[in-house]
């Protein structure tokens, strides 16, 4: 293990125990015993940090990867349509719920959001796939390419998620829908857990066989070629990795932003600053962000609980334009 | 290990750069490809590397195409250094060497010390690549392709904005690697270097080859004039030749 895995994985041990004794009501280890505590803990807390941890772990590592893939430190993996294709499947479901069967209708956000995301990464894959030929003239245009078909795609959903906003059947809808893109982990038990974990996991190892090759990219697209780094390979298994870990966090928990962007920049200096390096310790410095983020969301003095998206926005907002300063100064 | 290029033709976006070109090149030797700007230089060593599929004809490496071979075995095989590359992260120069090792997926360690030896980077190992001076930064460039035991290397421009002593280091290097058995192929501006380095030449204009062979033959005042349209006379000895432009 790294060094920068080791420090975020002690950061990760100390916030855990923490975020399950904050809250509303704090609870003092020596309340630990049967009762409410238990139920509290076992029930409420303890899915919302696992949930928090799985979250951000998945959204540190699509970051990382995506910084490497794009070669640049300014990207956050939800800019490329995979998030908000999500976010249109997940908002598409306060549509069709009430159609539904009322076995199938709890199911039907995440579900859907899934579905969003897979539709966002084979319609990525698929346009930029037919750009990053192996050795097709023209080669060392398919990161652009990709970079633009993501953001259509992320255009295009905004813009009919904006429209299934603007149609919503009811104002109760309306709410809940402007609420559910606002991200949080309030009321998650472990049925989002279950969803979340295996695809966050399995999107996580993706990522990492991708690792190598984002770091022959350092040197750019030709080089990366001539040292073996099949394009096409990579772009799937970008996808692939990025669209598991961002398509879990949406589909249970909604739009959770600036994480992907701001960990990397946090991790790259314990790191040598190759891809590789900060996957693993993005994905436990993720994990330690959004559970504190989570943690400090609980324990604010406000009517209702700030929603953990737009607490992550009002910390990653500020954090992006003192990266683009940092930019400007070539010290990026 | 001859790489043979046969008819071998190359399109980029959408035009041909390189037409129906053949030649064979021999490992022990540097082979300087020359010819003025949008020659085809650049593309030819693409195609010669295998990164750049034909349009028509082929590349084989001891008869065997290196459109067939598998991405990581062309890789181990032919070593390409790009023009100035842009390197993406403040990488320091142990681990960006160290990326010549990723088509062995090992770690290397004793190859990836003997290449910062040969260009002598021992005390540079951990500075960041932004802290290194053009001529620094082009030898741990070619150390990373070092790096992989590749039987080819193959470098686009590798003395472009170098100074003179740097140039000087850099072909003794390279010069040291085509001694040791190594197909070196190098895409050069500078004719002198060609000729008073290279052991073979390949000229192009408008992606012809419109000379082939020894500099002395390849690089003949006339040959100049008939592709850079510029008079000018090779003055000195052997080995130690410069241009001299005007009648």
């Amino acid at each position: 293990m790294t060094r920068a895995s080791l420090v975020f994985a002690a950061l990760l041990a100390l916030l855990f125990p923490l975020s399950l004794l904050a809250g509303r009501v704090w609870i003092a280890p020596a309340d630990f015993g049967p009762g409410n505590t238990l139920l509290i803990l076992g029930e409420l807390r303890l899915p919302r940090a696992v949930l928090a941890v799985v979250i951000g772990g998945g959204l540190g590592a699509a970051g990382a990867a995506m910084q490497g893939y794009l070669r640049n430190p300014l990207a956050d993996p939800g800019l490329f349509g995979i998030a908000p294709m999500a976010a249109l499947g997940a908002v598409a479901s306060f549509w069709l719920t009430p159609l539904l069967p009322p076995a199938w209708a709890a199911w039907s956000l995440p579900v859907l959001a899934l579905a969003g995301a897979g539709l966002g990464m084979a319609a990525l894959a698929l346009i930029a796939g037919r750009t990053a030929s192996d050795a097709a003239g023209g080669a060392g245009d398919g990161i652009a390419l990709f970079t633009l078909a993501g953001l259509m795609l992320a255009s295009l959903a905004g813009a009919l998620t904006a429209l299934a906003i603007t149609l919503a059947p009811n104002p109760f809808a309306l709410s809940e829908i402007v609420m559910w893109l606002n991200g949080a982990l309030t009321d998650r038990s472990w049925r989002e857990v279950w969803i979340a974990a295996p695809l966050t996991l399995a999107g996580v190892g993706v990522l990492a066989l991708a690792a190598r090759s984002l770091d022959a990219l350092t040197l750019g697209e030709e080089a990366a070629r001539s040292l073996g780094v099949e394009p096409r390979r990579l772009l799937v298994l970008l996808v692939a990795g990025v669209g598991l870990t961002v398509g879990a966090g949406v589909a249970v928990a909604g739009i959770i932003g600036f994480v992907g962007l701001v960990v990397p920049h946090l991790v790259r200096p314990l790191t040598d600053r190759l891809p590789s390096s900060l996957i693993l310790p993005s994905a436990l410095a993720g994990a330690s962000l959004v559970l504190a983020a989570d943690s400090i969301v609980r324990v604010l003095p406000l009517v209702t609980e700030l929603r953990l998206g737009i607490a992550l926005s009002l910390i990653g907002a500020p954090f992006f334009g003192w990266l683009l300063l940092r930019m400007r100064k070539g010290a990026l | 290990m001859t790489l043979v290029a046969d008819n071998l033709t190359l399109g980029r976006g959408g035009r041909s750069v390189v037409n129906g070109l053949s030649a064979t090149l021999a490992p022990g030797q540097i082979t300087a490809i020359v010819g003025p700007n949008g020659a085809g230089k650049s593309s030819l060593l693409l195609g010669l590397a295998g990164l750049l599929e034909p349009a028509c004809g082929s590349v084989t490496l001891d008869g065997e195409s290196l459109a067939q071979l598998h991405p990581r075995t062309r890789a181990q095989t032919i070593g390409y250094l790009p023009q100035s590359p842009d390197i993406a992260w403040d990488v320091a120069v142990e681990p960006l060497v160290a990326l010549g090792r990723l088509p062995w997926r090992d770690k290397g360690t004793a190859a990836i010390e003997a290449a910062m030896a040969a260009l002598d980077l021992q005390d540079l190992r951990k500075r960041p690549v932004s802290r290194l001076s053009g001529g620094e930064r082009a030898r741990v460039l070619l150390a990373r392709v070092l790096a992989g035991c590749p039987r080819w290397i193959l470098a686009d421009e590798p003395l472009a904005a170098l100074d003179l002593a740097h140039q000087l280091a850099l072909v003794a290097h390279l010069k040291d690697c085509a001694a040791a058995g190594q197909g070196v192929v190098v895409v050069l501006h500078d004719l002198a270097v060609a000729m008073n380095h290279a052991d073979h030449v390949l000229v192009l204009k408008d992606g012809h080859l419109a000379a082939e062979g020894p500099p002395r033959h390849a690089l003949q005042p006339e040959i100049i004039a008939q592709v850079w349209g510029v008079t000018a006379q090779w003055m000195g000895a052997p080995g130690r030749q410069g241009l001299v432009f005007g009648t």
